[in-house]
């Protein structure tokens, strides 16, 4: 591979393309495109083109219905010139293809079966993502760790992180003892909160939604697929941090940018 | 028809945390219950669905998450769930459902066909009640918490009913359609007719307005003209509609327009010929004038909103409006509307532009009211809460960060609820060569309607708007916004702008059709529009509904002949639905058409500069304004109870629920300090991600100033808004305004006997806008105002007090010098910049200690100015560790938040300031005098500090401490010892900070 090309969709109720694209392009990706998600579905766009494709934060159809249920039925149930849609996502995973979902893309790969054991193509569902104990959207900086033993392009050689969520549905749960115990097993609990000493914790704020196992974000077992709940794109710069002001100048750069760097590093090697 | 019912519901051991919150809700209100569960209800009419069988596929397929929820075989949960009570709340018919609209979408996925004529989703929501509540307490709650019942209807059954009552379930919302679609002929032979149409079709015309209808429907051209093209001599309702639409205040803005007869203090009398004009459009002429060559203003007062240029590549444009009689009947939908409705401003200025900001200020009656309410009020609370749900949705869902605001409480405001929505967008410089900001309608271009369809949603929502709340408000002045569906719009829109395909947009909004199509075909000189071609929701919509209705989510475009097919395209393409409605034209008159046949036939000159400008009577009489005396036993015990005050606590429970950094543009948040809790005084943003110049956006707002002298109240509102942008890095000579008024009816009439008290209110507003802008160098460039916000219920009347909202915009040059209000470092001196002097009157203090009276702050601009051009000299010069603003409470309440901000505590000497201000130290600690900021300078930058204020107000008042303690002496007497964490407990717990608080957001 060779940062082939990055797609990012949009449209429909989603609205992080401009950072999104923002950040790949000052990450190092050479062919950032973002275009509306009725091209992919039209058969305009094709995923052939592409080594690395973005699922973005957003509000898909408002929300009603759950987060991301409509969106992933259309993928679920539509098809192209090119065959049936969840094929075509199905194919593009498994070929080891980079698949990234932020915020709302999360919840929709989730919603897909995309993540964590990439069900799609049977039509699983074994995970999913609710309404936070809260019952609130809240827009926060959050702490995050990283499970060490977790299989990632992502998050190579990271420990920590500290990021936005802004989401009203980003609890984890899981619909079955067998899916929990297989999802541990195989480390699929990429990134959990934390307080701000690194220790996972269910208390709130720290962990603004109740997520089961404090997951934050998940990845698939070969770890070219990840989602994650907080929105590593808008850390593009170091005064997106909520206290910027308080801390020594360091790099321009903002942290969110490394799951992108890593990215990029991973498809031009 | 086949009607089904399909439920979704989650599975019973997982935790429903919205129910839980309306759970809560109902135990605050005193209402006590065990648990409620929510149930999502999705009712469908089609006879593509089959059967049951057919249903529950689709169910499974493409409603249910197999994670969360579980099928319930019957449709019903209530058949197996253990309630008291079961209350389903679902739409009227008619009114905008966006749950609906996506499950019709949902299901359109699967089945053959998309739906067709009759064929419909409605939604709703069963809320499954344990808890053991009498009927009545049930009927009382559910009005309270779960419905509004302008907009949505119940159904309540108890258990012991559900057996035989279940079936009530079974139901769906159709619109009635009444009456034959007609239109109607309106005779306006004399003033007393028309004005009896006004009062009978709500109209909102005056008798001088009708006294000119009537004399041109007697012009002997005007009846040739009509003979002419077969239309008749009497006026149609059309006509009558659009011309009261056109004329309302809401949109011609008469009060400001009117020539006014000031009568002053000393009882000379003074002419003036436009407030507006005279004093807004005025000033900011000179200060263009004045900036020459310097003149970095675009596009003012002409378009949805102002224009100035950012950099060589891009310009801003920044539109801030008020949705204030909507919030108060229905708060969320009002709240909802209004900011999609200025989106749809800031979107469509210029040749179209790309939102990234909001800011929002609400005014609120007080959240303890506990007066009797009259009838169709609502309690502060309920519409606080509504307003900032809508605003949520509002925002969030259309991806626009909500980067800035404010919240005021007043007791005016119960009777109306004051909603400012304002947008930001940026565009690139030029479109196509040519600049951005510049459009026009050409004759022979095309009217496109781009969005909605129309339904009787919102009709008569600008004449409505024009008067005072009343029993008979209607309920179709009341819209539901839908941000998706406008969303959808924009992307649209942005890629046809992008082929170039139309010459010039704007929004639909008061008004609707009537009011867009008519500002456009302006410039060409008329307009033919076909009504019968408009897409509708249902039918049965009468020509004149379908030409004034405010339905949402609508633009209109005109767009080349040559590219209308390539238009349509496009449109079809993104999932959004286009009309060719007519077509712009050069014949001096606004031709409507329905079914082939004149409907209407108006005078271009006619409808837009028919109107006789209104003369109405100033008088100004100063209420004595003299210090009151007054003493603080415990200083440190008032400093908490201040900072727990409903206008000075911290809101970040509100903020929280706004996405404040979406747009991954985000410099300095609402919200701030170590623990990012502490209250940043503007908000900052990068527009263009690839640049390090940015934009800050503030906000000044002070009606508690009012009653004293409205002079002084927007005086302190201009300075308020500058000092805010210039506390966070703006430069001070770059910035701009914009002025958005709200105020009581101020024209004499039976019902308002102190109008020309009101009204010279208005005019010494505009004079403080006409002398602060000059003197600080700042221009309006757009603006807006609502005139008319009384309620006239149960025979009371409760006015607001006059608002002005100055919304500031100003340019950030380099990023990386922003500051914030925090405190960064013990050891860190602390100054106060600005002279305090004895100003109490309308102060947190005095509304604490129940006075009224006392000296309104004044704004001296000569030195403000010079202290902030000092100011911005300092930060760019890297001398300062921290900058707040200091305003609502005075010197103590900035000193706490910079405090909570940095997690440190301070310790001053007052002594040599109080001993050279005479002031008392009550005075010096909760005086609201202007133009003052408390800032922090680390030792070493001391020197360089003091030389660049040498010669103006700049006090060293003590040192920021490590010990989390404010402490503050005069010589050797502790004035107040207090530790921080007891002010902020005092100051997050109002409305909640982190905990829950009465009021459950």
């Amino acid at each position: 591979m060779n940062d082939k090309g990055t797609l990012i969709l949009s449209g429909l109720g989603l609205n992080c393309e401009r950072e999104t694209a923002y950040a790949c392009t000052a990450a190092g990706g050479s062919r950032v495109e973002v275009r509306h998600s009725l091209d992919l579905l039209s058969g305009k766009v094709s995923l052939q083109d592409y080594d690395f494709l973005i699922f973005i934060g957003g509000f898909l159809d408002g929300d009603y219905l759950g987060s991301g249920r409509v969106g992933a039925n259309r993928y679920k149930y539509s098809a192209n010139g090119e065959g049936e849609l969840k094929d075509q996502l199905a194919e593009f995973s498994q070929a080891g293809n980079l698949v990234l979902g932020i915020c709302n893309g999360f919840q929709l790969m989730v919603k897909l079966g995309l993540l964590p054991f990439e069900e799609l193509a049977t039509g699983g569902q074994s995970v999913s993502l609710t309404h936070n104990s809260s019952g609130i959207f809240e827009d926060r900086w959050v702490h995050l760790g990283i499970n060490p033993k977790s299989k990632s392009v992502f998050t190579e050689g990271c420990s920590r992180f500290y990021l936005p969520i802004r989401h009203g549905e980003g609890k984890i749960v899981v619909g079955s003892p067998e899916a929990e115990a297989k999802l541990l097993s195989q480390n699929l609990d990429l990134l959990y909160y934390t307080d701000d000493q690194g220790q996972r914790t269910d208390h709130y704020p720290e962990n603004p939604n109740g997520s089961w196992k404090q997951i934050a974000g998940l990845t698939n077992a070969r770890g070219n697929v990840m989602g994650l709940m907080p929105h590593p794109e808008a850390y593009n710069h170091y005064t997106n941090h909520p206290h910027w002001t308080r801390l020594p100048q360091g790099q321009e750069e903002g942290e969110g940018l490394v799951f992108f760097r890593n990215a990029y590093r991973y498809l031009k090697s | 028809m086949n009607l089904h019912r399909l439920e979704v519901g989650l599975k019973p051991h997982l935790e429903d945390p919205i129910g839980n919150k309306v759970a809560q809700k109902f135990k605050t209100q005193g209402f006590a219950v065990e648990a409620i569960r929510v149930v999502e209800v999705y009712l469908i009419e089609s006879n593509q669905i089959k059967d049951k069988a057919a249903l529950n596929q689709l169910n499974q397929k493409l409603f249910l998450d197999p994670v969360l929820h579980q099928l319930e075989p019957s449709s019903l949960f209530g058949d197996r769930l253990d309630f008291d009570w079961m209350v389903e709340v679902s739409f009227k018919p008619g009114v905008t459902d966006n749950a609906g609209k996506v499950a019709k979408e949902n299901l359109e996925l699967l089945l053959p066909k998309p739906f067709g004529p009759g064929e419909g989703v409605a939604s709703a929501l069963a809320y499954l009640i344990q808890g053991k509540l009498s009927l009545a307490q049930v009927e009382q709650a559910s009005e309270k918490i779960l419905l509004n019942n302008l907009i949505q209807k119940k159904i309540v059954i108890s258990k012991a009913d559900w057996p035989q009552e279940k079936a009530k379930l079974h139901y769906f919302p159709t619109p009635k359609v009444d009456g034959l679609v007609q239109v109607e002929r309106l005779d306006c032979g004399s003033v007393e007719k028309v004005m009896l149409h006004s009062t009978e079709r709500l109209l909102a015309l005056s008798q001088a307005e009708a006294e000119v209808i009537t004399a041109y429907y007697q012009d002997p051209k005007v009846l040739a003209h009509r003979a002419e093209i077969d239309l008749g001599p009497v006026p149609t309702d059309v006509e009558l509609e659009c011309i009261a639409q056109t004329w309302s205040e809401h949109c011609k803005h008469k009060i400001f327009n009117a020539q006014v007869s000031y009568q002053n203090e000393k009882g000379g009398t003074e002419e003036i010929r436009s407030l507006y004009k005279t004093y807004i459009q005025g000033s900011t002429k000179k200060i263009r004038q004045n900036l020459g060559s310097k003149d970095w203003l675009l596009s003012v007062f002409k378009d949805n909103a102002g224009v100035v240029r950012f950099d060589p590549d891009y310009s801003l444009a920044f539109k801030v409006e008020t949705h204030n009689s909507p919030s108060a009947l229905d708060p969320f939908g009002g709240a909802l509307t209004g900011i999609v409705g200025v989106n749809r401003d800031s979107f469509g200025t210029g040749m179209g532009a790309k939102l990234i900001a909001n800011t929002d200020v609400f005014c609120f009656g007080p959240l303890d009211y506990n007066k009797p309410l009259p009838k169709k009020l609502m309690h502060p609370t309920r519409i606080f809460e509504g307003v900032r749900k809508g605003v949520e949705h509002g925002g969030n869902q259309s991806g626009i960060p909500t980067v800035n605001g404010a919240i005021c409480f007043d007791e005016g405001f119960v009777g109306k609820p004051l909603v400012f929505c304002g947008t930001l967008s940026v565009m690139p410089a030029k479109h196509f060569g040519r600049p951005s900001e510049e459009k026009q309608a050409h004759p022979g271009d095309h009217i496109l309607m781009v969005g909605g369809r129309i339904g009787k949603d919102g009709i008569h929502g600008a004449t409505f708007s024009s008067l005072a709340l009343d029993e008979s408000s209607p309920v179709s002045a009341v819209q539901i916004g839908d941000p998706i569906t406008q969303r959808r719009m924009f992307d649209f829109l942005w890629a046809a702008k992008e082929e170039d395909l139309f010459t010039c947009i704007t929004d639909n909004g008061a008004g609707g059709l009537s009011s867009s199509v008519g500002e456009m075909a302006e410039g060409p000189g008329g307009a033919k529009l076909y009504l019968d071609r408009a897409p509708l929701k249902y039918a049965g919509l009468q020509p004149w509904e379908i030409f004034v209705s405010e339905a949402q989510e609508r633009m209109t475009l005109s767009v080349p002949p040559q590219k209308v097919a390539r238009f349509l395209a496009l449109s079809q393409e993104m999932l959004v639905e286009s009309t060719d409605l007519g077509e712009f034209t050069d014949s001096g008159y606004l031709d409507l058409f329905y079914q082939g046949k004149p409907v209407a036939s108006l005078q271009m000159a006619f409808l837009h500069d028919g109107l006789p400008p209104m003369s109405i009577p100033a008088q100004w009489t100063p209420p004595a304004q003299v210090p009151v005396a007054f003493e603080v036993q415990e200083l440190g015990q008032m400093v908490r109870q201040i900072l727990a005050r409903p206008n000075v606590c911290s809101k970040e429970r509100v903020i929280r629920q706004y996405d404040h950094e979406v747009g991954g543009g985000s410099v300095i948040k609402p919200l701030g300090g170590l623990s990012n809790d502490g209250p940043n005084d503007g908000g900052v943003i990068r527009p263009v991600l690839e640049s390090n110049r940015g934009v800050a956006l503030s906000n000044g707002i002070c009606p508690k100033f009012s009653a004293l002298d409205t002079y002084h109240m927007a005086a302190n509102a201009i300075d308020e808004a500058i000092r805010n942008l210039v506390a966070v890095g703006a430069d001070p000579d770059q910035i701009v305004g914009l002025d958005n008024f709200c105020w009581p009816d101020p024209v004499l009439s039976d019902k308002t006997p102190d109008g020309p008290y009101k009204m010279a209110q208005l005019v010494r507003a505009c004079r403080a806008i006409n002398d602060y802008c000059l003197a600080f160098g700042v221009p309006c460039i757009s603006g807006k105002d609502s005139m008319k916000n009384d309620a006239n219920l149960d025979g009371k009347k409760i006015s607001i007090q006059p608002t002005l909202l100055f919304s500031g915009l100003g340019i950030v040059p380099e990023i990386g010098l922003c500051l914030t209000h925090d405190f960064k470092r013990p050891g860190d001196w602390i100054y106060l910049l600005g002279q305090t002097k004895a100003e109490l009157g309308g102060s947190e203090l005095f509304s604490q200690l129940g006075l009224s009276g006392g000296l309104v702050p004044q704004v001296d601009a000569v030195t403000a100015k010079d202290r902030y051009q000092r100011l911005h000299q300092a930060i760019k010069a890297k001398r300062l560790a921290s900058v707040h603003d200091c305003s609502d409470g005075g010197l103590a309440v900035t000193l706490a938040e910079s405090a909570f901000g940095g997690g440190l505590g301070a310790k001053l000497q007052l002594a040599p300031l109080l001993g050279t201000s005479g002031l008392s130290p009550a005075e010096l600690l909760f005086s609201e005098s202007a133009s003052r900021l408390l800032v922090t300078v680390a030792p070493q930058h001391q020197p360089a500090f003091e030389a660049l204020f040498a010669g103006t107000p700049c006090y060293p008042l003590g040192l920021v401490t490590q010990e989390p303690q404010l402490v503050a002496l005069n010589g050797p007497t502790t004035l107040f010892d207090e530790p921080l964490d007891g002010l902020k407990t005092a100051w997050q717990g109002t409305l909640g900070g982190r905990q829950a608080s009465a009021i459950v957001f």
